[in-house]
């Protein structure tokens, strides 16, 4: 799902897991002239299928690279305003796309679960064109509140983003194990889009902590065809991903 | 608020400089030696990133001397954060992420002494510790970005934000992070340390400027005529290093990019020895890996040599 929405000649920062599942899929579908920027400091790799990366800094991310130029200088070409897609996911989510991959519950000093922090998620979501969120759809996860903004979706709603200093970007779709999102246009709250097929509205209310908006038009996502499956077999035979 | 004064404060950190040796001679010593320059309550940005190009040697060396009170910082801190905080040797950690990576899941040390208040772990985006390392190289106060605006991270670092004299936008001031020691691990550097880096550049070069000492581990040391033959390759000059040590498979089990991988059985054991016996799985690690070897021969010798050769064979694959 995450694929479709790369579009040919454009660029993409993505991280190990879905976000380089779905941009390698994308590239040998529809997308030949998509360029991966990859966190650990990676211009453009080629990787090798069945020999993915598990970490963005680790030798395998960078295999066939056109450019290493570093993690300050790869977040910085986001931030000129060279990158067209972010991918993200957290640990929480609430309905304006704010997401806490930092702490939960607690003070932030002394939470009741430690997580691992931002990396580069916070730059990714707040300096690249568009991002999408890829997540598992639970209710833990979507919440009213988030414990913490580790990474700034549309804030408060309204042009609260815009109005703390980040003028770019946004977080344009969030994809989940239920369905597809949008964010309505003035509020900036998120609103349900698109179903997967055998997806009921009420599986997904039952899924989220917040209210759920529905489109006018709801549609139904289209399951993978056995060509993009079959793609992303031959990038990950050991299915350490899929 | 947990930024200090002293992490930004660019006059102090020239005076510092001002005030040092800028040598062209040799800088050749032991692992002990160069971490003897180390006190109690310093500041350390370790280079590398992950489990990449860590100077593990170096932090192993270190840690045989049982400091206290430092603060260290890294972008992607790995489990020589963990051995540090377990160690009892760390006040604060300053990062952006910290953990092995996907398949080992949430650290429980940092989880255990990060939780209960003992060390505090302060957070930066990827960019922003990077532009605290970038200013302090540049020798200013702060670096303007537009990365972190609007999230709690703002808040909990203590950053500012200014009004654009320009434009008048609002803007992150991020801080210069001044380190006392810069620990880094290179491909290879002449004896007088000019260091040269293949693959992933990290924040390495801008660690060493930011520093005001700089201790460095090479796998190689090259005649002065191939860092003179290539001169466009090194990214550290000489006469800010202040100790060099020749280790080769000084970060090893982390990878050195196109001469050896990491290995990831290896960090499995580790976490498995985490969730048998939590911190006391790392003491057992550290008595075994960090205390007991003498020497770096010492610590090779604990892997089996074919460990070793499978690793360069897997690390030369990727590049070849």
């Amino acid at each position: 799902m995450g694929a479709r929405e790369l579009k040919d000649n454009t660029t993409v920062f993505a991280g190990v897991g879905a976000p380089m599942m779905a941009s390698g899929l994308a590239q040998r579908m529809h997308a030949p002239g998509l360029t991966m920027v990859i966190e650990g400091g990676i211009v453009g790799p080629k990787w090798k299928p069945g020999s993915l990366p598990i970490s963005t800094n680790e030798m395998r991310a960078a295999y066939r690279a056109q450019m290493l130029p570093g993690i300050t200088d790869a977040f910085l070409l986001a931030q000129r305003g060279f990158l067209d897609v972010g991918f993200i996911g957290g640990a929480q989510i609430d309905r304006y796309g704010n997401l806490n991959t930092s702490a939960i519950g607690g003070s932030y000093d002394r939470p009741k679960v430690r997580l691992p922090g931002t990396g580069g998620a916070n730059d990714i979501i707040s300096l690249c064109r568009a991002v999408i969120i890829l997540t598992v759809h639970e209710k833990r996860r979507f919440s009213e509140t988030v414990d913490f903004i580790t990474s700034p979706g549309w804030l408060t709603g309204g042009d609260s983003r815009r109005a703390s200093g980040l003028l770019f970007g946004g977080v344009s779709r969030v994809v989940t194990t239920l369905g597809l999102f949008g964010f309505e246009p003035e509020s900036r709250r998120m609103r349900l889009e698109a179903l997967h097929p055998g997806v009921s509205v009420d599986d997904v209310k039952a899924a989220t902590g917040f209210e759920v908006l529905v489109a006018d038009q709801l549609t139904t996502t289209k399951p993978p065809s056995d060509e993009e499956f079959g793609i992303l077999r031959m990038l990950d035979p050991a299915r350490q991903f899929l | 608020m947990t930024i200090s004064r002293r992490e930004y404060d660019f006059q102090a950190a020239r005076l510092r400089l001002e005030a040092k040796p800028k040598s062209a001679g040799e800088k050749l010593t032991t692992l002990d030696e160069a971490v003897a320059r180390v006190k109690d309550g310093d500041s350390l940005a370790f280079g590398g990133c992950l489990f990449s190009r860590t100077p593990l040697a170096l932090i192993r060396a270190l840690l045989r001397r049982r400091p206290t009170g430092l603060t260290i910082s890294r972008n992607l801190m790995c489990y020589e954060g963990e051995w540090c905080i377990v160690a009892g040797a760390v006040d604060k950690v300053v990062t952006s992420w910290m953990g092995i990576g996907l398949p080992w899941g949430l650290s429980k040390i940092v989880r255990e002494y990060v939780e209960s208040g003992r060390v505090p772990m302060e957070e930066w985006s990827h960019l922003a510790l990077g532009l605290r390392f970038r200013a302090a190289a540049m020798g200013v106060p702060f670096l303007p970005s537009l990365t972190m605006l609007g999230s709690g991270l703002v808040d909990v670092g203590g950053s500012k934000t200014i009004d654009c004299p320009y434009t008048g936008q609002k803007l992150l001031a991020v801080p210069a992070l001044f380190p006392d020691v810069a620990m880094l691990h290179v491909h290879r550097a002449d004896r007088f340390g000019n260091c040269q880096i293949d693959g992933y550049p990290h924040m390495d070069a801008d660690i060493a400027k930011a520093a005001a000492t700089v201790l460095v581990t090479a796998e190689e040391i090259v005649p002065e005529e191939e860092i003179r033959l290539h001169p466009d390759r090194t990214v550290i000059p000489g006469f800010i290093v202040d100790a060099l040590v020749h280790v080769p498979y000084g970060s090893y089990p982390h990878e050195c990019y196109g001469l050896y991988d990491a290995e990831p059985e290896h960090f499995s054991v580790y976490v498995d020895g985490i969730n048998q016996r939590g911190a006391a799985g790392v003491q057992d690690y550290l008595e075994r890996y960090v205390y007991r070897p003498r020497t770096h021969a010492d610590y090779l010798a604990l892997f089996a040599e074919a460990a070793l050769a499978d690793a360069s064979r897997r690390g030369r694959e990727l590049v070849t």
